[in-house]
C-alpha cells in the first residue's frame, strides 16, 4: 500500500458522484425519510465515499469471476423431520401490536362498501 | 478467591472445581466490579444479576452433587449485545431494538451455558455492529481502559474494554470486517476471527451475511483458544456452518513456532506512517525468528482495494438484512398514516446516522443501473484479494501484518468523517473478504502507553497455527502482566 492510499483528497462537488435527487430516490427505495439537512449531508458523505471507491476503476476485472462465497460449500440439506416451532404467544409478545393471534398492522387496503 | 480480578478463566474454573471459591462468590465479585466500573467505561448495556447468579448457583450445585463440570464452569463471560439471549434484552445498541427480548438463545450462547460459563450481561457495540470506535452506539460511548479519552475500537468495543478492564476474563464479540480484532488491538487483548463457517451464526443478528463470524476475546491467547473450542462446531440451524471437526486450539498454543513460515507483507509494513506500530511489529517478528520461525516476504497487491470492496459488499448485504426492521413484527414502531409511512417513520427514528448511511450506500450499490459498476465489480476484486492469499500461502503458513495502522485514536477524532473511519480498517478487511481465520494479539505498548496489536492470518480452517504463533508472540512481547493504567 502506498502512503497516498490512507489519505484522500476531498473532490470539488462540481461533478458529484451522486446527486441530491439520487439520494432522495435511494432513500425512498430503502424506506428511509431524510430531512433537507440530512439529505444534503448524506449526499456530501456518499459523494466522498463513492469518489474514493473510484480507485477500483484502475483494475480491469472483466475476466475475473466474482466471489459471492469466500469459502466454497454446498447448500446442505437436513432430514425432513417435523419439529415444534416456537411458541406463538412468546413470539407475538415482541410485536409492537398484536390482535387475535396475529400481528396488527396499519390499514393496507381501503375497500368501499 | 485469589487473583481477582485478573485471574484467568483456567484459574477460576480450578478454584471452583476444587472448592476454594464458589461460583456464586466469583460471580458476585465480578458483578460488583462490572456495576462499579460501568459508570466510567459503559461496557455493558445490560448487567444480568439474576441470570448470572442463577447460572453460578447451578454450577455450585453440580459440584456439590459430584457431577462433571464443563470446561468453563463458573467462569464469568461478557456477551456482545447482538447475540440473542433468551429472556434477556438484546438491543444491538439500536433504538429500533431497544426493548427487544429474544425468545431463544444464539447457538454460541447455548454452547456457553452448556460449558458452565456464567453470562454476566450484554456488552455495548456500534449500532448493528457498524463502526470502528463504538461511537455509533445509540446508548453510550465505551471508553478505553488504557486511556479514557481514547476509543475502545469497534464494533465489539464493550466486549474488548470489559475484558481489558478485568470485568470478565472472557467475552464474545462478532467480526464482519475486523470487529473483534480491531477493538482487541486497541484494548490490549487477544481476539480470534474464525474461518467463515467455523462458528454458527444462529442467533447472531445479521449484518453482512457473507462476512459475519462470532469471535472469542480474552486477555490471553490460551483463554481465547479455549473459548473457541467451546463455541466452534457444526450447527444445522446455520446453512453456512461448516461440517468440520473442531480443532485442538488450546493444545496448539504449546506447539511452538519452530520451522513455521511467517509471511511478512513488506510493502504494507514499510508504508506504515506510525513508526511505533511498525517498530512493534518488527520486534514481534524478530522474537518469532528467535523462537525458530522462518520469515518470508509475501505480497498482497490488492489489499489496498479492500476498503472499497468491503464497504460496497458489506453495505449491500446490510441494506438487505436490515430490511426486516420495519416496525411490524418486533422492536420499535412509529405509527404513520398508512403502512409505508409506518415503515419510513420507524426506520428514520429507529436507526442512527451510521446505520442509515450504510443502508443508503448499500441500496445505491444494488440499485438498477449501478449493480454492475459497484456491487458486482467489488465481488470481482474480492476474488483478486482471495487469490493474493492463495499465492502467499504457497510460501508461508501465516501472514503477519499490524491489526491497525495506529494505536487507539481519540474519541471524537474521526466521527465527522465516515471515510476516515473506514480507512482505519485497512488491515482487518482483507482476511474478512477472503473468509480466512485471523487473530489479533498484543505486540507491546506504544510510547504513549497504548497497546499495539499484531494480526496473523491463516488458510481456511487452520486456526490452530494462529494459536501456536500468537502464543509465541504473547510469550515474548505480550501484555499479560501489565494492566490498564486508566482504571479508576
Amino acid at each position: 500500500m502506498s502512503r497516498g492510499r490512507i489519505c484522500y483528497v476531498r473532490r470539488p462537488m462540481a461533478d458529484p458522484k451522486i446527486t441530491l435527487e439520487q439520494v432522495l430516490h435511494v432513500a425512498k427505495l430503502a424506506r428511509l425519510t431524510l430531512s433537507d439537512e440530512e439529505a444534503r449531508q448524506m449526499q456530501e458523505q456518499l459523494d466522498a465515499i463513492l469518489g474514493y471507491m473510484e480507485g477500483l476503476d484502475d483494475l480491469d476485472v472483466s475476466e475475473v469471476p466474482p466471489t459471492f462465497h469466500s469459502i466454497p460449500m454446498d447448500a446442505p440439506l437436513r432430514p425432513d423431520v417435523p419439529e415444534r416451532c416456537s411458541d406463538r404467544s412468546e413470539t407475538l409478545a415482541q410485536a409492537p401490536a398484536s390482535e387475535a393471534g396475529g400481528y396488527a398492522v396499519p390499514l393496507v387496503l381501503e375497500v368501499d362498501s | 478467591m485469589s487473583g481477582f480480578p485478573w485471574q484467568s478463566a483456567f484459574e477460576i474454573r480450578e478454584q471452583v472445581a476444587v472448592g476454594s471459591a464458589s461460583a456464586v462468590e466469583v460471580t458476585r465479585a465480578y458483578l460488583a466490579r462490572a456495576e462499579e466500573l460501568n459508570t466510567t467505561l459503559a461496557c455493558f448495556l445490560t448487567i444480568d444479576h439474576e441470570g448470572a447468579l442463577a447460572a453460578a448457583a447451578q454450577v455450585d450445585h453440580k459440584r456439590a452433587a459430584g457431577e462433571a463440570l464443563g470446561p468453563l464452569a463458573g467462569v464469568p463471560i461478557a456477551v456482545k449485545d447482538n447475540l440473542c439471549t433468551r429472556g434477556v434484552r438484546t438491543t444491538c445498541a439500536s433504538k429500533i431494538l431497544g426493548e427487544y427480548v429474544p425468545p431463544y438463545d444464539a447457538h454460541v450462547v447455548e454452547a456457553l451455558r452448556a460449558s458452565g460459563a456464567v453470562l454476566l450481561g450484554k456488552t455495548n457495540l456500534d449500532e448493528f455492529a457498524m463502526g470502528s470506535s463504538n461511537e455509533n452506539s445509540a446508548f453510550a460511548n465505551v471508553h478505553n481502559p488504557w486511556a479514557l479519552d481514547r476509543a475502545p475500537g469497534g464494533s465489539s468495543g464493550g466486549s474488548a474494554a470489559a475484558t481489558a478492564a478485568g470485568l470478565a476474563p472472557l467475552a464474545l464479540g462478532s467480526d464482519t470486517g475486523g470487529s473483534v480484532r480491531q477493538p482487541a488491538a486497541f484494548c490490549g487483548i487477544t481476539a480470534i476471527k474464525p474461518t467463515y463457517g467455523r462458528v454458527s451464526r444462529y442467533g447472531l443478528v445479521a449484518f453482512a451475511s457473507s462476512l459475519d463470524q462470532v469471535g472469542p476475546m480474552a486477555r490471553s491467547v490460551r483463554e481465547a483458544s479455549q473459548l473457541l473450542e467451546v463455541v466452534a462446531g457444526h450447527d444445522r440451524r446455520d446453512a453456512t456452518s461448516a461440517e468440520r471437526d473442531t480443532g485442538n486450539y488450546l493444545a496448539a498454543c504449546d506447539r511452538g513456532v519452530k520451522g513455521l513460515r511467517v509471511g511478512v507483507v513488506r510493502d504494507l509494513l514499510d508504508g506504515l506512517q506510525d513508526a511505533e506500530v511498525r517498530a512493534s511489529v518488527e520486534s514481534a517478528l524478530g522474537a518469532l525468528e528467535q523462537e525458530g520461525a522462518i520469515l518470508v516476504d509475501v505480497a498482497l497487491p490488492h489489499a489496498q482495494h479492500a476498503v472499497s470492496v468491503y464497504y460496497l459488499i458489506a453495505t449491500a448485504e446490510a441494506s438487505s438484512n436490515l430490511a426486516r426492521f420495519d416496525g411490524i413484527r418486533y422492536g420499535l414502531r412509529v405509527p404513520g398514516k398508512d403502512l409505508t409511512e409506518t415503515y419510513t417513520k420507524t426506520r428514520a427514528e429507529g436507526f442512527g446516522p451510521e446505520v442509515r448511511r450504510r443502508i443508503m450506500l448499500g441500496t445505491y450499490a444494488l440499485s438498477a443501473g449501478y449493480y454492475d459498476a459497484f456491487y458486482l465489480k467489488a465481488q470481482r476484486v474480492r476474488t483478486l484479494i482471495r487469490r493474493d492469499y492463495d499465492t502467499a500461502f504457497e510460501h508461508c503458513d501465516v501472514v503477519c501484518t499490524p491489526t491497525t495502522p495506529t494505536p487507539a485514536f481519540a474519541l471524537g477524532e474521526k466521527t465527522s468523517d465516515p471515510l476516515e473511519m473506514y480507512l482505519a480498517d485497512i488491515f482487518t478487511l482483507p482476511p474478512s473478504l477472503a473468509g480466512l481465520p485471523a487473530i489479533s494479539t498484543p505486540s507491546g505498548l506504544s510510547g504513549g502507553g497504548l497497546p499495539v496489536g499484531l494480526q496473523l492470518v491463516a488458510p481456511p480452517f487452520e486456526e490452530e497455527v494462529l494459536c501456536s504463533v500468537a502464543q509465541a508472540v504473547e510469550d515474548q512481547c505480550g501484555l499479560l502482566s501489565t494492566h490498564p493504567s486508566a482504571l479508576p
